[in-house]
């Protein structure tokens, strides 16, 4: 029923952690809801030109949703923020060999990828106007 | 050493016990005959044999043989027990109680006699999952021809209070129908002291095979007449024609009594693994919730074999793959097509978040307590594994009221 990466990442995930949610470069995406039975927390920390650098995630999910958010850190890592807002889901669907009834799971680390960048972005104009 | 993987879901169906096999297996081979050929040995001896299973199967509902329709399940013995009475009956009412929480086989029979034109009630639950007798004594009125209530749920194991609701369906001359499809052969029934009408019995969850039930029917006090959902050649008096599955009936009676005869002993043993499992993990981890009436508090509402509890913070199906040589069950949505939870713990009203959280644990008659020892070690580490990773766990433990959060529903 599952592949062997999404077992993988399920047994072994990568980069679970917290990061600091106030340090100005790390940038929080929280995307779904318990009652709908997965929330992802996708936390970012990105150079001053805009590399992410670190990646951790905090899945409530099924096996797919925490294997779909382990796997995003990983792919994301050294990507820029541009690039990384480019990530479409059917690549982790891909990668992950994921049955139709766990696209959902892809959707969301998705979502959790832009939520987070655009977190950063929403931190950094409010700095800028602080400086301004 | 344990062997894996581990059956730890007999609410879903059983392994057929060797005795009830041994019983059966003649009625396979030399004894194959049809119970209905009157006029030579081999159908006599199949139509000894059904003889003794429904003499069988009544005496341990306090029943009289007469009373024994054979089924192909308790699907079919709800459906025939329903259907059957809304069309005997609709010249009297239209109307039918249920509730919330009754096995599809119910609510899906009831929401086909509604496109029919009938009106059903569904009754709804509290939170440890029965029904108002309040409720029902209201819901009754001069069109009610049916309250059809379970006995046992076999998601979260509450038992419904049946003489209470029988004696008030005797009291108004509503006949009353039970699916006791989980309770039979692991609590005490006896349809007259418990007023019931109408009783739903199933082979396989009670270690007999699968595709075999019955339904009781009453016959006196009062007399209830049924509209055949199968017709051709008249058997089990006209209610279900078909060719008697004599093997099959064999070990449905055969299971039953296996069950009666061990019944304390093996109610003592299973209760025992069922609360072991219970403190054992709730001695390790934290905010484990149980659905339906409390084991230790009260034993006596609930199933002795079944334990439903919630890890909160971790989605079920998550929870099935971190325990993967335990068989078990999830009221997750992930587990089910609909990307629905269970309705039926939804309709306890516990929060959706504690419906994806859920495994149900059916422990058995041949679950060993080293099986209970590793499914102890292996659900902890699990559920440890998976909190760690839980984002909800790390904010219900900073402090924050998750119902206080906007979530980005999807
Ligand atoms: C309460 C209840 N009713 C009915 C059924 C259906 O029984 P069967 O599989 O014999 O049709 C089941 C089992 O799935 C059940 O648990």
């Amino acid at each position: 029923m599952y592949s062997e990466k999404v077992l993988d990442h399920y047994s072994h995930p990568r980069n679970v952690g917290t990061l600091d949610p106030n340090d100005p470069n790390v940038g929080t995406g929280l995307v779904g809801a318990p009652e709908c039975g997965d929330v992802m927390r996708l936390q970012l920390k990105i150079t001053d030109d805009g590399v992410i650098e670190d990646a951790k995630f905090k899945t409530f999910g099924c096996g797919s949703a925490i294997a779909s958010s382990s796997f995003a850190t990983e792919m994301i890592k050294g990507k820029t923020i541009d690039e990384a807002f480019q990530i479409k889901n059917t690549e982790i669907v891909k990668e992950l060999n994921l049955p139709p009834v766990k696209i959902h799971c892809s959707v969301l680390a998705e979502d959790a990828i832009k939520a987070a960048v655009s977190d950063f972005r929403a931190k950094q104009e409010k700095l800028k106007e602080v400086h301004s | 050493m344990v062997q894996l993987p581990i059956y730890l879901d007999n609410n879903a169906t059983t392994p057929v016990d060797p005795r009830v096999l041994d019983a059966m297996l003649p009625y396979f081979k030399e004894s194959f005959g049809n119970s209905a050929s009157r006029n030579h040995p081999f159908g006599w001896k199949a139509e000894e044999a059904v003889d003794w299973a429904r003499e069988t199967i009544a005496k341990y509902i306090g029943a009289d043989p007469k009373e024994i329709v054979f089924t192909s399940g308790a699907t079919e013995s709800d459906n025939l027990a329903i259907k059957g009475v809304a069309e005997m009956y609709a010249s009297k009412g239209d109307h039918i109680i249920t509730a919330t929480t009754e096995h599809k086989a119910v609510i899906d029979t009831c929401k086909a006699l509604e496109r029919k034109g009938f009106k059903v009630t569904y009754l709804p639950v509290n939170k440890e999952g029965f029904i108002s007798l309040d409720d029902l004594k209201n819901a009754i009125t001069e069109k009610t021809i049916l309250v059809t209530i379970m006995y046992a749920n076999n998601e979260i194991g509450v038992l419904q209070d049946i003489e209470s609701i029988g004696k008030i369906c005797r009291e108004r001359g509503v006949l009353f129908h039970t699916d006791s499809t989980q309770a039979i052969g692991k609590v005490a029934f006896d349809v007259n002291k418990m007023n019931v009408d109408l009783a739903s019995i199933s082979g396989h969850k009670m270690y007999g095979p699968k595709g075999i039930g019955a339904l009781y029917v009453r016959k006196k006090n009062p007399r209830v007449k049924l509209s055949a959902q199968i017709d051709g050649g008249g058997h089990e008096r006209g209610m279900r024609s078909g060719t008697l599955n004599v093997p099959g009936i064999v070990g449905l009676a055969k299971a039953l009594e296996v069950c009666m005869t061990d019944l304390s002993e093996e109610t003592a043993r299973i209760t025992r693994l069922r609360d072991k499992l219970y403190n054992g993990v709730t001695a390790v981890l934290d905010e484990v919730y149980v659905n339906g009436p409390d084991p230790l508090t009260a034993p006596e509402w609930r199933l002795p074999n079944n334990l439903n509890i919630s890890f909160a913070y971790v989605e079920g199906e998550a929870m099935m793959m971190g325990i993967k040589d335990i068989a078990v069950s999830s009221g997750s949505a992930c587990t089910s097509a609909s990307l629905e939870p269970s309705y039926v713990l939804k309709a306890l009203g516990v929060g959706e978040d504690i419906a994806h959280s859920s495994i149900r644990f059916g422990i058995g008659r041949f679950t060993t307590e080293e099986e209970i020892d590793y499914t102890i070690e292996h659900v902890v580490t699990a559920v440890k594994h998976l909190r760690e990773m839980s984002p909800l766990y790390e904010m219900a433990k900073m402090g924050i009221d998750l119902k206080s959060v906007e979530w980005a529903a999807h």
